[in-house]
């Protein structure tokens, strides 16, 4: 294996020396909508000592962004805290008067927003802002200017004049967030709260990012609270993680025991559906949805989902039950705890050996948007019956990759053929065979279906152009491709706003699939759902791909997703080609430098057997 | 309303060294394109349109030697073109001809008018912008309030009104029927500059500020409100700064890069408003003056003023995207690559 | 087992258009908005009024009663006009031709001004070009100046000011629409269909037009209340139906003299024309709110971010 995991041995050294002092402690805290609407989140309690990190971690509604605000005794509009004590040293920030609370946060307390580009304000200078932290809160600190260099030297970025004058639109992503990390350390708070501060980043500057944050909260004894969805993220930088579902903790506990042996059934099937880039294997999601506010009942919000579900559990939720030193939410935490964490079967990847000739074939493809080049030198095959993913980080051009090959995007240049016969630039000039041979699903399942028609006169569309099928059967050809896809009929008369992410991606693969193409392309259709959405999704179009015996291009910037569908993989940067071939030997033995750094920045997920982060302090 | 979509459609240009000599420069050709197309259509309004104009003017009053006459001094008698040259070139060097109403040169005519005209938009113009940015900053901040409710109804209200029927409307309360305090009319005679009586000026300042008041208001309101629920201003919250200066060094600034542009937008608003104002009020403006020469079909006057307000209007276009363009760091100082 | 039960579901939902009428849906909704339901509560008592207006006039609208400016009194409730008509009956005549040549301007408008924007929009290149920049000549001047222009060669005839209000309101309308045309045709559902081969025009029809509802039922709102305005406007300056005609503009400026005597001559049209440009004001910024979504509660605003359900990314 190449990967690099954080020196441990550093992580390890005086554990009780940093240990001593509990810096944030939250008792009971509850958020409703309104002054008296439903819960958002209820009955959140936890303790971080100072210097070490706390994991939050939970898909979308789960409510974490809220409990990371509320620590500094913020509610959105429309949410009000109601409950609970948040302590930071001692003092509850919740009954804090106004100033008092003002003067707390960036002082005691600093945030760092998910958005830089958004939390920075676009009309004032960097340096101005930065200094602007320091300034309302005077007495901090003597010399504010020395101080700004200080910090900005901390976060690695270049502190001249010329970079304060900058406006936050002249950066880069990475800069905007170390700025932002900076003006969250500049006061030198107790509390930290980072609220899923590398989404949207490239995998290297995201490591970058990480080990800044760890750095800062070692030499500072700052104690830390981390919001993440991703798994394999939190599971290289905290010591202790709380995993939270449906506006509660399910459990929390040291990240050296959850990870390896979670015992609540979401965390397990969490688990189960992060891809791993290190073993080819099956992923297990979870169907269903969480309940939103106001929907929850009395029971276990999860009950609906879960394999473990007793009758008790629909009638009263659990409380938590300390178990091999963490708390699990939930009533059969002993039952699961015997029943060993099953292991994921293996993929069976069919070799592409013995593909008829027909499929894709690129060569020397270039394209541009009337500037430099965005892509130049493609050369890959696709046989038929496998699936090539293409890797990059942003900007690398693998969505205009997608395009020429799909024809949205005409101004290339080189030699395409698809089933042996030449492939022409645009959708205009293209046959209907070809038009129907190849399809594309869209990576933003919330703008790709037309919010004014139903699923059943979405999918059935491309049959009206395509075939010569009378009404009622292209209604129900519709109907099976959605058993495929697992929707029942219900669905037919739905509109997309009346469905989850997770559906309507697979209304969309459902319509690229009524035609019976054999090439479909798949840009990022996984990026903008949640991890346990994605398995799903994932696993779908495996078993999809082998029932229809498709050829498949599936785009993706996650490497780790790469190993659970791909059977070859090839990397592009700005662009070019870096390096091609079968997955396993391009991710377990990289020859270039740009894969083998791309391999070493990817977070890995510690589970049973490995070692993961910091050892916590219980 | 500003000539904005050019710019927009040109897809992502590369580092500018001068975005904003750029912009002016562009703005400025496109906005002398405009105008010339403008002349052309008021040309050809005017002197093309069926009903020879000659005839037009004459009326029932046309035999053919006066129509004769008068096709010669319009130049009717020339080809379309050598019309149209003549009459350009005309406007370039001072000779705008003379208005057939009363003989006397155009532009002694209307100098006078324009000049009035400037003090009512202009004075109207930085008072409603004063009162109606201030309102809308302050409904913002006290949002959902009894003041927010009230101005922002208020605001709907004013701003579906026509302005002759607000005009009518002050001069109801003011001057003949609830209070006597204002001249209903001026009784200035056309020539004279409206100072030297500024009473007269009263109502028809107040008119012209009721009529913009509501649309500055709405903006400022609207983009304050943006400004205060974003991203930033919550990330400001959180670091601490204390209202006051979140307000005055993050909101502010931001909405009022969006109100600027409203702004320029409601001197343009103005010009076309002072018509109907003017005529209320008898205030010799570029307004009355409009409204009489079309009524006694007085072509050179009519071309000329109609010329004026295209121009003024082109003019406030290039300014007020030149101001929205510096407002806005993102736009003025390109990303380094 | 009912009948319904037995036709496959798939076909049912699919037969003929389960389409949500979504303008319908829409006005069911704004009515129920206090804003919504004030707008077209005046909006339609000021044009029922019109409507039927003449049939109840108790007197002739155009002929000489009594004295000029004579105070309200048993037979005639308003008074008497500059000539000594009855106001009553006048007011009653006065608003329909008003209110249908506003009309008529309006829908001239929005055709001609939906087809330029929506078609520059989807088509680009030269063709987008070439109308905005017309549009940028039109738009150079305000409206109620280009209709003065047209006048004062032509003459005040009421078809020419119609295409003349009409005309100006299209180059606003095309813009409007040309903006939302542009929006929708980057989304990727219709990015999908041109996949399948699909030819702009019917891409257009089908996919893009339902999209553009919203917007439009806004501009048709504003532009309806413009109309008026600038119809009641140029009335006012004489440029409308000429005397002996009753018309709510004219008669404002007609009677303006005699305020001090007999005010209800000039009052009441003008209190006429407020309302009914309030309502349609109050109706359309209802409108707006609904299908753009402006101050939507804080509740839905903060259910939404939580659950990361965000429509548009």
């Amino acid at each position: 294996m190449t990967s690099d995991q954080p020196p441990l041995a550093e992580t390890a050294d005086e554990p009780s020396a940093r240990c001593d002092t509990v810096r944030l402690d939250v008792q009971d805290l509850a958020i409703r909508l309104g002054e008296s609407g439903p819960d958002v989140v209820s009955e959140i309690s936890f303790a971080v000592p100072s210097g070490e990190v706390l994991g939050l971690v939970g898909e979308s509604g789960s409510g974490k962004t809220t409990v990371a605000l509320a620590l500094l005794g913020h509610a959105r509009r429309g949410l009000s805290i109601t409950g609970g004590q948040v302590r930071l040293d001692g003092r509850d920030l919740l009954r804090l008067s106004p100033g008092d609370l003002r003067a707390v946060r960036g002082a005691r307390v600093a945030y760092v927003p998910q958005d830089p580009a958004a939390a920075l304000n676009p009309t004032r200078r960097v340096g101005a802002q930065l200094t602007e932290a320091l300034r309302v809160h005077p007495g901090t600190v003597d010399d504010i200017a020395g101080r700004v260099q200080e910090v900005l030297g901390e976060v690695s970025l270049d502190a001249s004049p010329a970079m304060l004058r900058r406006y936050p639109h002249q950066l880069s992503g990475g800069q905007q967030q170390r700025v932002a990390l900076a003006m969250a350390f500049c006061c030198r708070p107790s509390l930290i709260v980072l609220d899923e501060p590398t989404t949207g980043l490239d995998v290297s500057t995201q490591r970058h990012v990480l080990d800044t944050v760890r750095s800062l909260c070692r030499s500072y004894g700052v104690a830390a609270v981390y919001v993440s969805h991703d798994l394999a993220v939190v599971g290289g930088l905290v010591a202790q993680v709380a995993v939270m579902y449906a506006g509660r903790i399910a459990e929390i506990g040291a990240t050296t025991k959850v990870f390896p042996y979670p015992l609540h059934p979401y965390t397990r099937g969490l688990l189960g559906a992060v891809p791993s880039v290190d073993r080819a294997e099956v992923l297990t999601g979870i169907e269903g949805q969480p309940p939103r506010p106001g929907r929850r009942g009395r029971g276990c919000s999860f009950a609906s989902r879960c394999g473990y579900v007793l009758d008790a559990c629909r009638s009263h939720a659990p409380e938590p039950v300390l178990i091999d030193g963490r708390a699990v939410r939930c009533l059969r935490a002993e039952d699961i705890q015997a029943d060993a964490a099953t292991q994921r079967a293996a993929v069976v990847t069919s070799p592409a050996a013995g593909a008829p000739a027909a499929g894709l074939s690129l060569r020397a493809l270039a394209a541009g948007y009337g500037g430099p080049p965005v892509l130049s030198g493609i050369g890959f095959d696709v046989p038929a019956e496998s699936c090539v993913a293409v890797v990059g980080e942003s900007g690398s051009g693998k969505t205009t990759l997608a395009r020429c090959i799909v024809g949205l995007h005409a101004s290339w240049t080189g030699d395409m053929t698809f089933g042996g016969v030449s492939l022409p630039r645009g959708v205009q000039r293209r046959s209907r065979d070809q038009l129907k041979g190849i399809q594309y699903v869209f990576q933003n399942p919330y703008t790709s279906l037309n919010p004014r028609k139903t699923v059943s006169q979405i999918v059935a569309q491309p049959l009206e152009r395509f075939t010569g099928l009378p009404f009622r059967e292209r209604v129900e050809r519709a109907g099976q491709v959605l058993q495929d896809v697992s929707l029942g009929p219900d669905f037919l008369s739905r509109y997309p706003d009346q469905l989850s992410g997770g559906e309507r991606q697979r209304v969309a693969i459902a319509r690229a699939l009524v035609v019976e193409p054999e090439l479909l392309v798949c840009d990022e259709v996984t990026s903008a759902l949640d991890v346990s959405v994605q398995a799903v999704i994932v696993e779908l179009l495996r078993r999809l791909q082998r029932e229809h015996h498709l050829a498949m291009v599936f785009i993706t910037h996650n490497l780790a997703l790469v190993r659970s569908i791909a059977q070859s993989v090839i990397v592009l940067r700005d662009g070019a080609m870096v390096e091609s071939g079968p997955v396993e030997q391009i991710l377990e033995r990289p020859q270039d430098p740009y894969t083998i750094q791309l391999l070493q920045d990817v977070p890995r997920l510690a589970t049973a057997g490995d070692r993961g982060g910091d050892e916590p302090c219980r | 309303m500003s000539v904005a979509t050019a710019s927009v459609r040109r897809g992502p240009s590369r580092a500018v060294a001068h975005p904003i000599r750029t912009l002016v420069i562009r703005r400025a050709a496109l906005g002398i394109v405009t105008l010339l197309l403008v002349s052309v259509v008021v040309f050809l309004a005017t002197e093309v349109l069926p009903g020879n104009a000659a005839f037009a003017v004459l009326g029932r009053s046309a035999n053919p030697a006066r129509l004769h006459s008068l096709e010669r001094q319009l130049h009717l008698n020339r080809g379309l073109l050598d019309q149209y040259w003549t009459w350009l070139s005309g406007l370039f060097s001072g000779r705008l001809g003379d208005s057939l109403a009363n003989g006397q040169p155009v532009w002694s005519l209307v100098e006078p008018r324009l000049v009035n005209s400037a003090v009512l938009v202009f004075l109207a113009g930085a008072i409603g912008t004063v009162i109606g940015v201030v309102l809308g900053a302050v409904a913002a901040l006290r949002k959902d309030g009894w003041f927010d409710h009230v101005s922002s109804v208020a605001a709907l209200a004013v701003t579906s009104l026509p302005e002759f029927v607000i005009a009518i409307t002050l001069v109801i309360v003011f001057a003949t029927n609830v209070w006597h305090l204002l001249p209903a009319v001026s009784l200035l005679p056309p020539g004279t500059y409206a100072w030297s009586q500024p009473k007269l000026l009263i109502l028809p300042v107040a008119t012209l500020v009721i009529v913009i008041v509501p649309y500055l208001f709405r903006m400022m309101r609207g983009a304050m409100i943006e400004a205060l629920e974003s991203d930033y201003v919550e990330m400001a919250r959180l670091k601490g700064v204390p209202e006051w200066r979140v307000v005055f060094t993050h909101a502010l600034p931001s909405a009022m890069a969006p109100t600027i542009q409203v702004i320029g937008l409601n001197f343009l608003y103005l010009a076309g408003g002072v018509v109907v104002v003017e005529y209320v009020f008898n205030y010799p403006g570029i307004g009355q003056g409009l409204v009489f020469a079309v009524g006694n079909r007085d072509i050179p006057v009519v071309q000329f003023i109609v010329l004026v307000l295209a121009a003024f209007y082109v003019l406030m276009n290039i300014l007020t995207d030149v101001i929205a363009l510096l407002a806005s760091p993102r736009r003025r100082i390109p990303r380094e690559p | 087992m009912t009948a319904a039960a037995q036709v496959p579901p798939a076909a049912r939902a699919a037969r003929g258009p389960v389409r949500r009428h979504q303008w319908l849906a829409t006005l069911r909704t704004v009515i129920r908005t206090p804003r919504g339901a004030v707008g077209l509560a005046l909006a339609l008592s000021v044009t029922v009024l019109a409507a039927i207006g003449p049939a109840v006039a108790p007197q002739s609208p155009t002929a000489l009663l009594t004295v000029p400016f004579a105070k309200p009194s048993g037979q005639f409730p308003l008074g008497s006009d500059f000539l000594g008509r009855d106001v009553l009956s006048r007011v009653l005549a006065g608003g329909w031709v008003l209110l249908l040549m506003a009309a008529a301007a309006t829908a001239l408008g929005i055709i001609v001004g939906a087809t330029a924007g929506i078609s520059a929009a989807y088509l680009r290149g030269w063709s987008d070009s070439l109308i905005m920049r017309t549009v940028d000549v039109i738009l150079a001047f305000p409206q109620l100046v280009f209709a003065l222009l047209l006048v004062s060669v032509i003459g005040p005839k009421l078809w020419l000011i119609v295409l003349a209000v009409g005309l100006s309101h299209a180059p606003q309308v095309a813009r409007v629409l040309r903006s939302a045309t542009l929006e929708i045709s980057e989304r990727d559902y219709v990015k999908a269909v041109e996949l399948q081969g699909m030819r702009p025009t019917k891409v257009m029809r089908t996919e893009i037009l339902p999209n553009l509802i919203s917007p439009l039922m806004v501009e048709t709102g504003l532009r309806l209340t413009y109309s008026i305005v600038i119809m009641a406007g140029l009335a006012f300056l004489g440029f409308g139906q000429q005397p002996p005609a009753a018309n709510w503009g004219s008669m404002i400026n007609e009677n303006r003299i005699g305020l001090t005597l007999n005010p209800w001559a000039v009052i009441v049209p003008a209190l006429l024309i407020a309302l009914l440009t309030i309502g349609t004001n109050t109706f359309t910024d209802a409108v707006a709110r609904v299908t753009i979504g402006v101050d939507r509660q804080p509740e839905e605003v903060a259910l939404l971010d939580d659950l990361g359900l965000q429509e548009v990314k």
